[in-house]
């Protein structure tokens, strides 16, 4: 899960096949994510939505972590994906899954098209422009009050049950299994991206934007793919979201939205496959937990964990453990 | 490895250890409001309401103790909107949902109070179809075409034939501007001209002087509260528009405490539709006021009023049913519901289960050297205007 440190004596090839193979406590994790179903039967709507949340943050680590392109405008297809399943529903059919796969397919026009002017920039300009863009597509969807139903949220949604036989019940076991299920699939496509030469030519480019197409990977090609795949996961997690709470209101497309997934992921540890994944889990049982303690006041106990997290492991949680490891290790 | 495997596991465990309570007696309501975030201020009041009922009539109801469990949502957000009413539901073993200021939010809980058929009490929400999402949706507040339609068919009728209307854009100000229409043509009068205005706009200059510029008789505007009514009192100011010439309308949210006090002497003569206001002079709105700035040290708005009357409206339903909170029974009997609130008598249609009452019109005035909204007519039973249209079609 490391980065570029690999020792010299490993060709690319091995340090690849090394790192795609699956360690014990990554099918310790997967097979921890079946826990909930028995141990926290009620927290299962929560469960669902950490993983959508998941889903959502690992498509911002493909581009912020692994590319280096920040964004704090990635709710956009996000937002896209939640309206474009709620919208399929209500005026084509139910189904979910090709609910999801349409959602994922605009989005990635979206992005696709929005791909152009995103690798043209860096840095700070690119912070504003993906900020404009998702505030843009924002006030766009306020406007269409008769496509979005603007800020009184979208109405008549009506998902199908899942494969025509799991209802969405009130106690989210649905709502978990479908969000885990696609969270699964999806995160093996990433780690399979992630562990190819692609994957490695976008650390390279993370690292030195300049120089990549000096050894033949071309920078901007690069972006304009990978950040089109993040806009179709980003869209699956928003379709996600839309289907299993059958709800849709402009907050999908928020600046909030953008600014909590970087949070999560920093939080997390970005440019690491799970670094999405915890931080979404930390971010959001800590809210629940606090919010649960003090409905006024929470945000303080988020913001505490926040600086504790950022002072004492600047690589995020899984940085932190990371290190500490190594250290344990060396003894 | 593996310690890394088991500290992960263990952190987890820990942090969704859950919290749960077995005892079955009391009578649990879980309440959903925004408690953090920009819309907090209202739900702070609505939750004051809440606090002050119990306070008076004691938190026992046919002899089971009622307890409340409060949710912050956090803003307009309905996916965690209705996560939090399952979680209620499913977790907590509620009784009943209350709470709700915002719209969206408040469809999202209607949707598990129709699957849990758990009664839902909407104690500030003001969009017409609410109530229809779910046969256990309640409203012990109110809507604003019931404020807005009311306005205008009072204009109308009162000498104003010529109106131009001024709404921020977004739904709530398109559904006012077509409540004071619809109620302004009714009453007969004509509108020269309607506008449209950005969300979170700073200057209204412009805007007021295209309105002036038409020389109505009224102008009927509709804007978010905070910051914006100063702004728009300024340009009011600016742009020399006479109050005593040209009469400005709103909704209560235009003078409420916190704006007047930031638009000052611009205010004045403004006339503004309100279900609510702390200078009613009933007397039980007067102890109302009084109880309510001892506790909290504030006045009272259509927020606490909405609270208290929500906490009226449940005591009132239990006490029929002599503490069962099954749905059908609780809804049935909420329906019947009749009361006296400080906002005036206050009853539930029984059709659309949306609250019937009076709408009060008030004009800015300075009374002692202080600027208050101050009672000059008022309509009686004001019931949904939009609900009522349904049932006329239906017919």
């Amino acid at each position: 899960m490391t980065t570029l440190d690999a020792p010299r004596t490993v060709t690319p090839q091995g340090y690849l096949l090394r790192q795609s193979r699956w360690r014990p406590i990554e099918v310790a994790f997967w097979l921890a994510t079946l826990l909930p179903f028995w141990l926290f039967p009620t927290y299962l709507s929560l469960a669902s939505q950490i993983a959508i949340t998941g889903l959502f943050a690992l498509s911002l680590d493909l581009i912020l972590g692994y590319a280096g392109i920040v964004s704090l405008g990635h709710a956009a297809f996000f937002g896209i994906g939640a309206y474009t399943a709620g919208i399929f529903s209500k005026f084509v059919w139910g189904e979910p899954f090709s609910g999801l796969v349409v959602a994922a397919a605009v989005a990635g026009v979206v992005g696709y098209a929005s791909s152009f002017i995103i690798s043209r920039f860096r840095h700070l300009t690119l912070i504003m422009i993906t900020l404009g863009l998702g505030l843009l597509l924002k006030e766009a969807a306020n406007s269409a009050h008769w496509l979005t139903g603007g800020s009184d949220g979208l109405q008549g949604i009506d998902i199908w049950p899942v494969l025509g036989v799991f209802n969405f019940d009130l106690y989210g076991r649905t709502a978990y299994g479908y969000a885990l299920g696609v969270l699964f699939v999806v995160f093996l496509f990433a780690r399979r991206l992630i562990n190819s030469p692609f994957g490695l030519a976008l650390r390279g480019i993370r690292e030195n934007f300049v120089r990549m197409p000096a050894i033949g990977a071309d920078s901007h090609a690069h972006i304009r793919k990978v950040y089109t795949i993040a806009a179709i996961i980003a869209g699956i997690a928003g379709g996600l979201l839309a289907q299993t709470t059958q709800t849709v209101a402009l907050e999908v497309l928020s600046f909030e939205r953008s600014a909590d997934v970087v949070v999560m992921l920093v939080l997390g540890g970005a440019g690491r496959l799970y670094g999405g994944l915890i931080g979404a889990m930390v971010y959001m049982i800590a809210r629940d937990q606090f919010s649960g303690i003090a409905p006024q006041y929470w945000y303080f106990w988020i913001g505490a964990l926040l600086v504790i997290v950022v002072m004492l492991l600047p690589n995020g949680i899984l940085g932190g453990l990371s290190a500490l490891l190594k250290r344990w290790r060396r003894r | 490895m593996r310690r890394l495997f088991y500290a992960s596991v263990a952190t987890c465990a820990l942090a969704l250890t859950p919290v749960t309570s077995q005892a079955a007696d009391p009578i649990k309501i879980g309440v959903v409001l925004p408690y953090s975030g920009q819309f907090a201020d209202g739900a702070k009041q609505v939750d004051e309401g809440i606090k002050l009922y119990m306070k008076q009539h004691g938190d026992t109801v046919a002899g089971r103790k009622i307890e409340i469990i409060r949710k912050d949502v956090g803003g307009i957000a309905p996916p965690v909107a209705k996560r939090l009413a399952q979680e209620l539901v499913v977790r907590d073993k509620v009784d009943l949902l209350a709470g709700w200021l915002l719209t969206p939010n408040a469809i999202a809980g209607c949707d598990v109070s129709k699957e849990a058929k758990k009664v839902s009490v909407i104690m500030n929400a003001a969009t017409s179809i609410i109530v229809d999402k779910s046969p256990y949706c309640i409203r012990s507040a109110f809507t604003l075409p019931m404020v807005t339609t009311t306005l205008g068919h009072w204009a109308a009728k009162n000498g104003v034939k010529k109106a131009y209307t001024m709404v921020s854009d977004y739904a709530p100000g398109h559904d006012a501007e077509k409540g004071f229409i619809e109620g302004f043509k009714a009453g007969g009068g004509e509108i020269v001209g309607s506008v449209h205005m950005a969300v979170a706009n700073p200057d209204f200059s412009a805007y007021v002087q295209r309105a002036k510029d038409l020389n109505p008789e009224a102008i009927f505007v509709f804007i978010p509260g905070g910051a914006q009514p100063a702004a728009f009192g300024k340009a009011l100011a600016e742009r020399g528009i006479d109050t005593k010439k040209v009469k400005v309308m709103g909704t209560q949210e235009l003078t409420d405490d916190s704006a007047l006090t930031n638009m000052g002497d611009t205010a004045l003569g403004i006339i503004t539709g309100s279900p609510y206001d702390h200078n009613l002079k009933s007397k039980i709105n007067q102890d109302f006021v009084a109880a309510y700035r001892k506790e909290f040290g504030a006045n009272p708005n259509f927020f606490s009023a909405g609270g208290y009357d929500g906490m009226t409206l449940i005591y009132a339903g239990l006490k029929l049913t002599k503490g069962d909170t099954d749905g059908d029974k609780l809804i049935a009997a909420m329906k019947t519901a009749k009361w006296t609130s400080p906002r005036g008598p206050m009853m539930i249609d029984p059709k659309t289960r949306d609250a019937v009452e009076t709408i009060y019109i008030q004009r800015v005035e300075k009374v002692g050297g202080k600027l208050v909204n101050v009672e000059i007519g008022k309509v009686e039973n004001v019931r949904d205007p939009v609900h009522e249209a349904m049932m006329k079609t239906k017919k």
